[in-house]
């Protein structure tokens, strides 16, 4: 580990610099919407970009405040992602007539006062540790919430994952993903040497005790729940996901990836006998360019016609403004990418798959750099979650995997995918920072002797 | 545990890799075909409201791209639609695209791959897609004159075509239709005036009846038996050809009659000159039956008949004689022989078959456009004559038109003549069967092609369902008129 003990820089000029770029490209990512679709450069225009650079620039002050040593380069990728995404909403609501970028507008901002409430407040990221187990009822709480009549905002585009409160709908589940890897996070830090060591061996797989092992199996089911009473494929599968790479971190041992591998098959297998919707997916994917599954309803009209516009964006796109997805069921959500695609052409997805890459590899660096376990397998899961997000949505855009419906995360409109993403960007800044920070033996929490110290990289069994 | 965080995050690498292919599989290498997937209408969104390139005839559009004042930038409007319907069909938003708007639309639009380097510099310059223009080998007067031989209530196809280059100087054909009816940007017109056109179906939306429509060619076929049997080597020009008033055949009722409407019955022995001349069924249903139906099949096949891969540049319906596709018996191959039963050939087929006689035994291939050009007039390709087949010697080819010139100097198509020009020719007459009031009904047909000693012009007419006589009075004296004004250009 003493390689990445480099000297310690806070290098938040560096950050002020690409906050700069980044809302430099999304200020031109606006000003070409309104001079390609035949707006003026309004007062809005202005004001946009002044709230952008507003909040922007609160953050940085807020990280320079409290946390000094946070990644100079996360906040500035996301603050680009947002910004486009932004304009490419005020595209897609001038072409439907839709208002769909104030509202974006709107959670915008709350989230990233949610983001900046987090570093602020969350002195070090280890307190969360405190809350393994309240995480996980919060994370059961969220994701049985839609299901409760009188909340439950009902079943749209076939998923039961909204909830209503007054005139706002909100996706619980997108909380629940934090909340499950603080949760994973907490209990396998704490129990790892456990489920390392203790249990029986047989043949070259080290089984854990059952009742190590009981929380793991409460959260997989959580997964499971979502896909059977939600119908949500996409979150179950990030969900299984998550799941996946913490235990994996955590114990090191490729057998669990194994077993995971094992349960996904025995799983997907079940899911694609048992659940017609989801045998429906896999058919529609298959058959995607049958004119049969273009014209069914739940077909494969909405993948092909994106494919389609990706096709007519080609290398270079048809310029922001002049492609033809607007017209597309949820163009500003879950098929973002293909507008972005065809408007900005091969060469603008390859950037923003970048921008992505860029904060996903940002998130594992703060990970290998924290110092205590729960940090690391925090980082990782909520990296890894962003990753296998863009993976499962944007794959199914390009039809890679069957397309179920996920929020590209920062790009799309949606509020609770937003708040999420923000506060998830505020952890990994955090724990950035106590990675890059300089050892301060007098941090209290150090003092303390505890098991999520690394005792020693144990050599593999 | 970092050895494990390092791992995963090679699995993240990966997952992005795959988008990365993904992505690039998307946008680069599948564009070709999502682009042209028919289920995709976005090409067709984006042409349809483009300015496509005109269609050129005598230097006048027949149909170009006006532009509309709308949100859809173009209208496609055609001038004269019906007397260039045929040839020009019609470009469609809603049904998509006929005739030469099909065939040509690569040119039209400008996305040929020759047009890669303009669309390239269009990229950086900003400037609109232009289609190139397709100038006809159309003359539009013989057009017009030859539009006008038609009756409204016949529906009857003419070609008119350059023998030596393949060249089609007027191809017509009634009844025709308004394609600016078609063009229309109003979903509920289209749809009536397309209700009103799937009624009528002896319209063909396809492309003019003159290159779609298959007709039984009667006797012109029996220019086809004429070469067969010169080639064989077991006839020559002195034969004496059996010409019994019918023909028989073991163990059938059915008996082949011979020509009643000319002198076949004054003879029962005939040379080729008299069997030509007065258009003697007899004689060639036996030349078929000496030959066999090999032998036949492959004549017919010399002359363009059952060629499935023929375009103009529009795709031609593929004649047929049907003697490829199993035994036919004799009486089946007797009737074949004179272009009966099973035979059927478009009219296009009909000149070609004319011009490679004419052309001393080659076939040239026959073509629609003599020239494409930019939109800044730059020529980008014009007609070169191409040779598509030898159907014949030139000795056969010459002895054939000797004999079809006697066929107008002292047989059936003597209206065809034009005073001070050798004229070859030959009618046909196939029958059809009896209408309601008990009249015969038949395929009038007149091929020919003058001056026979240098030919400049082949002329091919069917009248189709017409009694003998408005189908001799629609055949040969039109074509008399056609040749002459083609002859005084």
């Amino acid at each position: 580990m003493s390689q990445l003990l480099t000297v310690a820089k806070p290098r938040r000029n560096t950050e002020l610099l690409l906050i700069i770029v980044a809302l430099g490209m999304s200020a031109m990512a606006n000003a070409l919407v309104n001079l390609n679709l035949g707006r003026n450069f309004d007062n809005d225009f202005y004001t946009q970009i002044a709230i952008l650079g507003g909040l922007a620039l609160v953050f940085h002050i807020v990280l320079r405040l409290k946390a000094k040593y946070a990644d100079p380069v996360i906040l500035p990728l996301v603050i680009a992602l947002n910004g486009v995404g932004l304009a490419v909403i005020h595209r897609l609501d001038i072409t439907s007539g839709d208002s769909a970028a104030t509202r974006q507008w709107m959670w915008t901002s709350l989230a990233v006062v949610a983001a900046i409430t987090v570093i602020w407040f969350l002195r070090d990221h280890r307190i969360l540790r405190r809350y393994t187990y309240i995480s996980l009822l919060i994370s059961v709480v969220l994701l049985i919430l839609p299901l409760v009549p009188g909340l439950s905002a009902g079943s749209v585009n076939g998923a039961t994952v909204w909830i209503s409160i007054g005139p706002f709908t909100f996706q619980p589940g997108e909380i629940a993903k934090i909340t499950l890897a603080v949760f994973f996070a907490g209990y396998l830090s704490s129990n790892r040497d456990l489920i390392l060591l203790a249990g029986k061996k047989i043949g070259p797989l080290q089984l854990p005790r059952t009742r190590d092992l009981a929380p793991m199996i409460v959260a997989w089911l959580a997964s499971v729940g979502v896909l059977v009473f939600q119908r949500d494929l996409g979150s179950s599968i990030l969900f299984f996901g998550l799941f996946m790479v913490m235990i994996y971190v955590a114990t090191s041992r490729v057998s669990w990836i194994l077993i995971g591998v094992g349960l996904i098959v025995v799983g997907g297998t079940a899911a694609y006998q048992i659940f017609p919707h989801v045998a429906r997916r896999i058919d529609v994917w298959v058959n995607a360019f049958d004119p049969e599954y273009i014209g069914a309803a739940f077909g494969s009209f909405q993948v092909v016609e994106g494919l389609f516009g990706l096709a007519n964006g080609g290398l270079f796109g048809t310029g922001l403004g002049q492609g033809t997805s607007d017209k597309l069921p949820v163009a500003n959500s879950d098929m973002i990418i293909a507008v972005i695609g065809e408007e900005l052409g091969l060469i603008g997805l390859f950037a923003i798959l970048c921008l992505y890459a860029l904060l996903v590899a940002r998130g594992f660096r703060a990970a290998l750099g924290t110092r205590d376990a729960f940090g690391k397998l925090l980082a990782v899961g909520l990296s890894f979650a962003v990753a296998l997000q863009c993976f499962i949505i944007i794959g199914g855009v390009t039809r890679l995997i069957p397309l179920t419906g996920l929020t590209t995360p920062f790009l799309a409109a949606g509020g609770s995918s937003l708040l999420a993403n923000w506060i998830i960007v505020a952890l990994i800044l955090k724990i950035s920072d106590a990675a890059r920070r300089p050892i301060d033996v007098s941090t209290a929490d150090n003092s303390k002797p505890t098991n999520d110290q690394p005792l020693k990289e144990v050599p593999s069994p | 545990m970092n050895q494990a965080i390092r791992n995963s995050w090679i699995v993240a690498v990966a997952l992005f890799a795959l988008l990365f292919g993904a992505v690039s599989y998307v946008q680069f290498f599948a564009v070709d075909s999502l682009n042209t997937n028919p289920q995709n209408n976005r090409q067709l969104l984006a042409n349809f409201c483009s300015n496509r390139g005109p269609i050129l005839v005598d230097g006048k559009a027949i149909a170009e791209s006006v532009a509309s004042g709308t949100d859809c930038k173009f209208q496609r409007s055609y001038n004269e639609p019906e007397l260039y319907a045929g040839l020009t069909g019609f470009f469609s938003k809603f049904s998509g695209q006929y005739g030469l708007e099909a065939a040509m639309r690569d040119e039209l639009t400008g996305n040929t791959d020759a047009a890669l380097f303009d669309r390239i510099s269009q990229v950086f310059t900003g400037a609109q897609q232009q289609g190139r223009s397709v100038e006809l080998t159309i003359d539009s007067t013989i057009q017009k004159m030859a539009y006008d031989m038609i009756p409204d209530n016949v529906g009857g196809s003419i070609v008119v075509m350059n023998p030596k280059t393949g060249a089609i100087i007027a191809m017509v054909s009634k009844p025709s239709y308004d394609t600016n009816l078609f063009a229309t940007h109003d979903a509920a017109a289209f749809n009536a005036s397309m209700k009103e056109l799937v009624d009528r179906d002896e319209i063909s939306l396809a492309g003019s009846s003159a290159y779609t429509g298959l007709y039984a060619p009667g006797s012109v076929f029996k220019i086809i038996d004429t070469a067969a049997a010169l080639e064989s080597g077991k006839y020559n020009k002195d034969s004496i050809l059996p010409n019994p008033a019918e023909l028989t055949f073991s163990g059938m009722s059915y008996a082949l009659p011979n020509y009643a409407n000319g002198q076949c019955y004054t003879k029962d022995k005939a040379t080729f000159a008299f069997a030509l001349e007065n258009s003697c069924n007899t004689p060639f249903a036996s030349i078929a039956l000496d030959l066999g139906q090999d032998a036949m099949t492959a004549e017919a096949e010399k002359f363009g008949f059952n060629d499935t891969s023929l375009k103009f540049p529009d795709r031609v319906a593929t004649s047929r004689f049907p003697g490829s596709e199993g035994t036919l018996d004799d009486a089946a191959l007797a009737q074949s022989a004179i272009g009966q039963r099973d035979v059927l050939a478009t009219p296009l087929q009909i000149a070609m078959m004319t011009a490679a006689i004419a052309n001393g035994g080659q076939q040239m291939a026959p073509n629609l456009v003599q020239t494409i050009r930019t939109p800044d007039l730059k020529t980008v390709s014009s007609l070169t004559p191409e040779v598509l087949r030898q159907s014949t010697s030139p000795e056969v080819a010459a002895q054939i038109t000797d004999w079809m010139v006697s066929v107008v100097d002292n047989g059936i198509a003597s209206a065809a003549a034009v005073p001070g020009v050798k004229v070859a020719g030959k009618t046909g007459t196939a029958e059809l069967g009896l209408d309601e009031s008990g009249v015969m009904l038949n395929n009038a047909w007149f091929t020919g092609f003058a001056p026979a000693d240098d030919p400049q012009v082949v002329v091919s007419i069917v009248m189709p369902k017409v009694d003998v006589a408005t189908g001799a009075q629609l055949t040969s004296p039109n074509a008399s008129n056609l040749i002459k004004a083609v002859l005084n250009k």
